[in-house]
């Protein structure tokens, strides 16, 4: 019984195979349908299909095969010209054998099928000929002129060699077929009891092999491995590259020359060791990426669209764990871009656009990572109609929409349930697969991003880690214990000692930031995250480096020293933020390996490794630590540049865009300074401020500092008492030629980047004029008028800030 | 012949407990554990038990019993669940029992929480009580009694 178990599964196997080589020949056979040698290599596919199934009793298969095979036939002979009509039917044949073969695999029987129709369907268009030839009943034997370069022997010959027949029952069966026997000689052999069902087999296989030197390629160079067998040899690796750590780091203690040596030789072959197996479970993208082609085609009918694909790059190589993972995405992009994306050949046409839609897929290695694009050159995204549906769907709320960038409307699409799909169609418009997607690509450790042009089209661009087991990554400490960060999510360390670590993090709304070359980035502490004390951090509570700066004390400088903060920049989704850890390690290859169920749902951590010295180290999810510490929230980064550095496109009117930081002043509302002369953003508590001279000062590094309440000065009047004052004073420290003033306002609100109109005001003290920003009326200030109408006369003049 | 049963047995405080031998993998001594910050307290930590990296549960903990103290160290009995291999730390090991069927009997009634929910029932030996341990309950998650967060 095993026996023709092991048969049937290399059955499935290579029909399969051959299914698969069906779809993409049929077609290339659509855009040339003449091509002689297609068509033959086409027809013998599924002779072959169809031989099989007849052998091992599979009936329905061979009779959907039957008429297939008689209407490739026919095409093959150059009776009929193959057309849509017929290519649909042909692939609809296909996509039926497929699905018998499923039901095999799974239940070892057809299962309940009713192809009559289809089987109807096809014989119709066999019939659309002028005349009617009986169709030969091997094909084989024939000898085509322009086809193989060495003659294929027939089943019959084979089996003569082999000895399985006799000459003469081979002669008998040919005779019989040319009398209008429609069987094949194996299957009158084998029904007449001549020759043994396995025979045949193998004589096709044979017959097949003969032949494959021209469809198929060099099969002998090649070896079929159980996918099983490659996933414990990657285990197996994963083990070694740990022992390899481990051993290393005893013999770097060594002193013995020799052992130092078989050491590093251990290193060496284990990491090419290690490349190799990876390269083992390598596949080339093309594999997914050679469905596409039917999948347009079938999409683009369906939707009445034109759409032509191409390809770049289907050599990159993927993992095939990842392969899998991948591909249902990816076909779900594809599909949307052709039924969403491009438009009908009507209004491309009258868009000036040539009426075949373009999908270019493109696929490169960078970075450590896998590159996947995926171009159309459709209508692009309709950001109204998102920004419409959205709202439709309370996704967002009113005054959220009308203050969104187009790239926030982008990244609406990305939301569960979302479809701008009037109606839902078979192919999409169920609104459940963009985030689907990019939840899958998550899950694997990579980002998705769309980007569109209206008008023009759409880019979804996919980064994807090269592999998932073994990974470099960075070893940092927090509170006694070890955390690996992977490398892939790192952009780059910032230390900060002595004045720089206090000066360096600042306050935004009670969000610790840093200034990394002008950009601002959100920190997070790794230890408040996970909640674990740890030994008194160097640069650790606001609260503690405030008092610092309100004492004043000399003290305070022996303490700013010794501060280090250690600053692990790091990017999640398209953000950045920096990790404040206590002390940086190395940079190690570490093994990834999963955790526990119970685990896996604290989104902080990916996995755990162990370290060279035997201990456990648990290993970051980058980007659920940025979510957990909500870096993508509080201070918003507003990326200015789009993937290729190229400033986005938002403003239309073609301004400078300007940095400003935002706040509210008294009842005046919205203002704004340019960012560019804001030093610091500090808090004072309300007993910090003294008088001197009859202006407010308060102590600030060492130095006497100005206060001006910018809404008195706006307001022309002073503010009745204290006590209505708020505990603490939020004041934006402003620094010019070396004197630094601090401006009190009542709450910080933002810092944007935005293009904007200024109308100047003349009449007004202290205020250069108004402008729009974030769609909100706000007053420019004057700072230098400010302060000159505050004080009359600067003071603390020559000191530096 | 009456049915007999093979247990692993251990102490927690002053209580006898055991695990059918089925269940356990194997039993070592102390090993140094990682903490997993933002997990329940029962939770100890990771541990490296040749290359398999194995999630320590403290039962005293679990049981809400008071803590072992500083200087002594618990022992690892490392039992198979579905979700793998899990280790459970106790005060001290005891010996493999082979137990009668017959002196089984249900946790009585005054048996309340958390235990009522961790102890399958109870062997009655001869000098002693021998409490069994539901070991799927043992190792699985949230349970009120626990409190949350890693103690500094």
């Amino acid at each position: 019984m095993s026996d023709s178990d092991d048969i049937v599964k290399e059955f499935l196997v290579e029909s399969y195979e051959n299914l698969d080589r069906l779809d993409r020949d049929l077609i290339a056979l659509e855009k040339d349908p003449g091509n002689r040698e297609m068509l033959a290599s086409v027809f013998r596919t599924i002779h072959t299909i169809k031989g099989t199934c007849g052998f091992l009793a599979f009936n329905q298969l061979e009779a959907v095969a039957h008429v297939g095979e008689s209407l490739l036939s026919r095409l093959r002979d150059g009776l009929l010209t193959l057309n849509a009509e017929i290519t649909t039917a042909l692939l609809a044949m296909v996509d039926a054998v497929r699905q018998m073969l499923g039901s095999i695999d799974a239940t070892g029987n057809e299962g309940e099928r009713n192809d009559q129709e289809l089987i109807a369907g096809l014989t119709r268009l066999l019939q659309a000929t002028a005349e009617t030839k009986p169709v030969p009943g091997s094909a084989p034997a024939e000898a085509k002129p322009n086809d193989v370069v060495r003659p294929v022997p027939n089943v019959g010959d084979i089996l003569i060699q082999r000895g399985a027949a006799q000459v003469s029952e081979v002669r008998e069966a040919a005779e019989q077929q040319g009398a209008g026997d429609l069987r094949h000689i194996g299957e009158i052999l084998v029904d007449q009891g001549a020759v043994k069902p396995q025979d045949v087999l193998e004589a096709l296989k044979l017959q097949q092999q003969a032949r494959g030197g021209q469809s198929g390629g060099a099969s002998d160079s090649t070896i079929r491995v159980d996918v099983a067998h490659l996933d414990r040899m990657m285990n197996q690796m994963g083990e070694l590259v740990l022992l390899r750590n481990q051993i290393v780091q005893f013999t770097n203690a060594s002193e013995d020359t020799g052992l130092l040596a078989a050491s590093q030789r251990l290193n060496l072959l284990t990491t090419e060791l290690q490349e190799g197996v990876m390269k083992t479970r390598m596949q080339p993208i093309g594999n997914i990426w050679s469905k596409f082609p039917r999948t347009v085609r079938d999409v683009a009918l369906g939707c009445g669209k034109r759409v032509r694909i191409e390809m770049e790059g289907q050599e990159t190589e993927l993992d095939k764990t990842i392969i899998e993972a991948i591909k249902d995405p990816l076909t779900h992009l594809v599909r949307n871009s052709v039924d969403h994306g491009i438009e009908s050949p009507a209004a491309r046409t009258a868009a000036g656009k040539n009426p075949e839609g373009r999908l270019f897929l493109r696929a490169f290695h960078e970075g450590g990572q896998v590159n996947i694009e995926i171009i159309d050159d459709g209508a692009g995204l309709d950001h109204a109609k998102i920004r419409h549906r959205a709202l439709q769907k309370g996704m967002i709320a009113a005054d959220q929409a009308a203050r969104m960038t187009e790239r926030e409307i982008t990244n609406l699409i990305w939301l569960p349930g979302f479809s701008t799909a009037e109606k839902v169609t078979n192919v999409s418009g169920r609104g459940v697969g963009m985030d689907v997607v990019k939840t899958n690509i998550e899950k694997i450790g990579g980002t998705v991003d769309l980007q569109s042009k209206p008008g023009q089209g759409s880019t979804v661009r996919m980064k994807i880690p090269l592999t998932l087991a073994i990974i470099p990554a960075l070893i940092v400490t927090t509170a006694g214990d070890r955390y690996a960060i992977p490398q892939v999510s790192l952009l780059e360390l910032v230390r900060l000692e002595g004045e720089q670590a206090c000066q360096g993090i600042e306050l935004v709304n009670g969000a610790p930031v840093h200034r990394l070359r002008g950009r601002l980035l959100p920190l997070v502490y790794l230890n408040r995250e996970l909640k674990v004390a740890g030994p008194a951090q160097a640069v650790a509570g606001i609260a503690q480096r405030r008092e610092l700066a309100a004492s004043g004390e000399s003290g305070e400088n022996k303490v700013l020293e010794s501060q280090i903060a250690n600053i692990v920049v790091l990017q999640a989704d398209d953000r950045q933020f920096g990790l404040v850890v206590d002390e940086i390690n190395d940079t190690e290859e570490i093994v990834v390996k999963p955790l526990s169920k119970q685990l896996k749902s604290i989104h902080t951590f990916a996995g755990a490794t162990i370290m060279g010295d035997g201990r456990v180290a648990l290993i970051l999810d980058v980007l659920g630590l940025a979510q957990r510490a909500n870096v993508v929230n509080e201070v918003r980064d507003r990326a200015v540049t789009d993937h290729d550095g190229k400033p986005a496109s938002a403003a239309s009117d073609g301004n400078q865009r300007n940095a400003v930081l935002l706040f509210q002043g008294g009842e005046h509302g919205r203002m704004a300074v340019d960012l560019a002369l804001v030093a610091r953003l500090e808090e004072f508590p309300r007993d910090s401020i003294e008088t001197a001279g009859g202006h407010e000062v308060v102590q600030y590094r060492g130095q006497i500092m100005p206060l001006v309440r910018v809404s008195e000065v706006l307001e022309g009047g002073r503010r009745k008492t204290e006590e209505a004052g708020p505990e603490s004073l939020h004041v934006v420290v402003y620094a010019d030629q070396g004197r630094s003033v601090g401006l009190v306002v009542d709450r910080i609100l933002d810092i944007v980047e935005e293009s904007f109109v200024m109308q100047p005001h003349s009449g007004r003290k202290g205020v250069v004029g108004s402008a729009v920003i974030q769609k909100r009326v706000t007053d420019i200030l004057d700072v230098p008028g400010l302060i000159a109408a505050a004080e009359g006369s600067p003071l603390a003049a020559g000191t530096s800030a | 012949m009456a049915n007999m049963q093979q247990f692993c047995t251990f102490f927690l405080q002053e209580q006898f407990f055991g695990v059918p031998v089925q269940q356990v993998q194997e039993v070592i001594l102390y090993q140094e554990m990682t903490r997993v910050p933002l997990t329940p307290a029962v939770i100890r930590g990771l541990i490296n038990l040749r290359g398999q990296i194995v999630m320590a549960v403290d039962l005293r903990r679990r049981f809400a019993m008071e803590e072992r103290p500083e200087s002594q160290l618990p022992m690892n009995v490392v039992v198979r669940t579905d979700d793998g291999a899990v280790s459970l730390l106790v005060d001290a090991i005891g010996d493999v029992l082979e137990v009668d069927e017959e002196s089984f009997e249900r946790p009585p009634e005054t048996v309340q929480g958390t235990a009522r929910e961790l102890v399958r029932g109870v062997y009655k030996l001869r000098e002693r009580l021998l409490l069994v341990l539901d070991t799927e309950r043992a190792v699985a998650g949230e349970d009120s009694n626990v409190h949350c967060c890693q103690p500094a």
